[in-house]
């Protein structure tokens, strides 16, 4: 993965004396003293993360956290105060006014929270926007406009008024409009936020299907941490101007950096975050058949663990069945030498390791036994008991 | 010797304004010259068409403007005045008034407008343009007639230009209004897709300052109108003359239908300008100068 855009020690300072509050800012002053102080506001502070190409990157935060300044450090909508943006290894600080007016056209367009779509123009018109600013000629722009309406799903809708359409439709003829110049970055600030939830969704998995057709580098600023860990490949968590944490949205969710960071997660339905990978743990007693060794001592490693059950694995760690004490037990009193296979316990299902945690909570819920979890290969990973799904839910819910 | 006495011999801002006067009569004649020979063009022009044409045809056309751009209950109205006027034998006189209202709305517009736009685009314009907009509109409009009499004699061009003077100011409000009040996504949105200043006006700011800047123009004309009356002091002619001539012979019929003209024009010059500011779509002069100015 190489590094589309990289932001190295961003700052973004609003008001008179900039200077002044970076004095404070070295003094270790916090955003609110340092404009009771000196009247300037804090946007974003020494921000530093690097977005890799083709992924869907989020920066998340609550009101006020500067994450919609910062989407407009990076086409400098608002110039920085201080620290470089690259895109493409070319600084867009120190581009001149032409270079950014190029950048702006060739490789990055922005879809707006209000949609900002221009009233007095029919969906292709708009749709078009893009390209009749750079000076296409207009087959060539009504072309390109109509294939990008046709991804959206609003090829028919062409010669509508945006306020003939809905909310969810006006957002995405700015969807298309932001497709239509074909650029390698896309920026949305809060796009989905003024939908209602339904529809919202649906714009998620149609962003989500967009990215599978074509890798685009999306930065994706969010206050809905669902939102965040439906669509995000990575998630970046702003707090008062700083970036507090990097990283994907299972490194969040179990290791937030901050308290913070946690009190996003009351609420979340980390059903939808985690898989049945994340939350196996290695607890269940593990026997390895090999051929020689007598059962018994299966039976001797249950009594020690006090576990009820053992998993029954062969050399190469694959996941051949689970045994209880009782089904050991009943499949001894048979002749001869007894093996693991005719004490396995029926009925048992093991989850894939992908497997959404909601459906592992009714898999749990329904069985006897915690459920084994096996990867592609049908390697065991470990097992979800219904106590340890508890504690996960707990944790963080 | 006290303070006031001190400022009142210092302080001769009539005198001051009489030697601005003067000096432009002596240094900026030619300028002058030019002025009066632009304004005059227009104004004559207007006035040729208007009472050149047949006062039926020209009945009949604002009839069905009033018909097509309001209802036919409006075009009904405006039949009737039409007859009232003819009855009143004004028609010359107001004709005279039209040409007048147009010809210095026109000048306004043209000179009106690119303020608006500059006041928009930086707020040092807007600092210095603002409180000369309060003085032109606040400042009495008999007042200038003086200097308008003075640099250009009597007549029509002086009417003109001292009625541009006063019904400027909502044009140009209007215009910087309308443009600072393009939401902040949409100047971004035009930005982000890689405008330039130019592409941004033109593209974005004004189609969607279309709206109030027709209301600013629709202000415009009427204010041009409501400046009929005192323009006709220094000779502007028209409707203005009928109802001096009624003030100055106390004649209180002739005073009262020269009024009740002003009163007919008034109503359909706002009905129907008004009529092209509304959002139909894409129909209407607004949306005319949207798809001119917005496209392409």
């Amino acid at each position: 993965m190489t590094d589309k855009i990289v932001v190295e020690n961003l700052y973004k300072i609003f008001g008179p004396d900039p200077g002044e509050a970076f004095d404070l800012m070295d003094q270790g002053l916090d955003k609110d003293t340092i404009f009771e102080r000196t009247g300037n506001t804090v946007g974003v502070k020494d921000a530093n993360f690097a977005i890799q190409e083709g992924e869907v990157f989020v920066i998340m935060g609550l009101s006020g956290s500067g994450k919609s300044t910062m989407v407009r450090l990076l086409n400098r909508l608002i110039e920085p105060t201080r620290g470089s943006v690259k895109v493409d290894g070319h600084d867009v600080t120190k581009m001149s006014r032409k270079e950014l007016i190029e950048l702006r056209r060739r490789d990055m367009s922005m879809v707006f929270q209000s949609f900002a779509l221009l009233p007095h123009r029919t969906v292709l018109e708009n749709t078009a926007f893009g390209l009749e600013i750079s000076g296409a000629d207009r087959a060539k722009r009504d072309e390109r406009a109509l294939s990008a309406l046709e991804t959206v799903g609003l090829k028919s809708n062409a010669n509508s008024y945006p306020s003939e359409l809905s909310g969810g439709m006006q957002q995405r003829v700015g969807l298309a409009r932001a497709l239509a110049t074909d650029p390698s970055i896309l920026l949305m600030d809060e796009a989905f936020s003024a939908l209602d939830p339904l529809i919202r969704t649906e714009m998620q998995d149609e962003l989500i299907s967009l990215q599978q057709e074509k890798a685009r580098t999306v930065v994706f600023i969010s206050h809905d941490l669902d939102e965040a860990m439906r669509i995000g490949d990575r998630i970046a968590i702003m707090q008062g101007g700083e970036v507090v944490q990097v990283g994907t949205p299972e490194e969040i969710v179990t290791n937030p950096a901050n308290d913070y960071v946690r009190s996003f997660f009351y609420g979340v339905d980390v059903s939808q975050v985690f898989s049945a990978g994340d939350i196996a743990r290695r607890d269940a007693v593990t026997v390895i058949e090999r051929p020689g060794v007598d059962v018994n001592s299966a039976l001797q490693q249950l009594k020690r663990a006090t576990s009820d059950a053992a998993v029954i694995l062969d050399k190469n760690q694959k996941y051949l069945g689970m045994i209880s004490v009782d089904s050991l037990m009943e499949a001894m009193k048979g002749e001869g030498e007894t093996r693991y296979a005719e004490a396995f316990l029926k009925d048992i299902e093991t989850a894939g390791k992908d497997m959404p945690l909601t459906d592992v909570l009714s898999m749990v819920a329904a069985a006897r036994w915690p459920v084994p979890v096996v990867d592609e290969d049908g390697r065991y990973l470990g097992v979800i008991s219904r106590k340890a799904l508890l504690e996960t839910l707990d944790r963080t819910g | 010797m006290n303070i006031k006495d001190f400022l009142k011999e210092n302080i001769d801002i009539g005198g001051w304004v009489e030697a601005l006067v003067d000096w432009i009569l002596v240094n900026l004649q030619p300028v002058l010259d030019g002025i009066s020979d632009v304004i005059g063009f227009l104004s004559n022009g207007f006035e040729d068409i208007l009472r050149g044409a047949p006062p039926e045809l020209m009945a009949l056309i604002l009839v069905a403007l009033a018909w097509w751009r309001v209802s036919w209950r409006f075009g009904l109205f405006a039949a009737v005045s039409m007859l009232l006027l003819f009855g009143m034998g004004l028609w010359a006189e107001t004709m005279s008034t039209l040409a007048l209202v147009l010809s210095a709305s026109v000048v306004a517009l043209v000179l009106g407008l690119p303020v608006g736009v500059a006041m928009a685009r930086s707020d040092k314009v807007e600092a210095a343009v603002r409180p000369l907009l309060d003085l032109m509109q606040t400042m009495p409009p008999f007042v200038y007639l003086i200097p308008a009499a003075i640099f250009f004699g009597l007549g029509k061009v002086p009417g003109t230009i001292a009625t541009v003077v006063f019904a400027m100011p909502p044009a140009v409000r209007l215009t910087n209004l309308g443009i600072r009040q393009v939401s902040r996504e949409h100047v971004e949105a035009g930005l982000a897709f890689g405008c330039t200043e130019r592409q941004l006006l033109w593209k974005v700011q004004l189609p969607l300052a279309m709206p109030s800047i027709m209301a600013g123009i629709n202000q415009t004309i009427m204010l041009a109108l409501s400046m009929v009356v005192i323009a006709s002091m220094i000779g502007a002619g028209g409707l203005g003359n009928t109802v001096l001539t009624g003030i100055q012979r106390l004649n209180v019929g002739l005073g009262f239908e020269g009024g009740l003209g002003v009163v007919i024009l008034a109503i359909l010059l706002d009905r129907i300008t008004q009529s092209f500011g509304e959002r139909r779509g894409s129909g209407g002069l607004g949306g005319f100068l949207r798809k001119l100015i917005g496209r392409g």
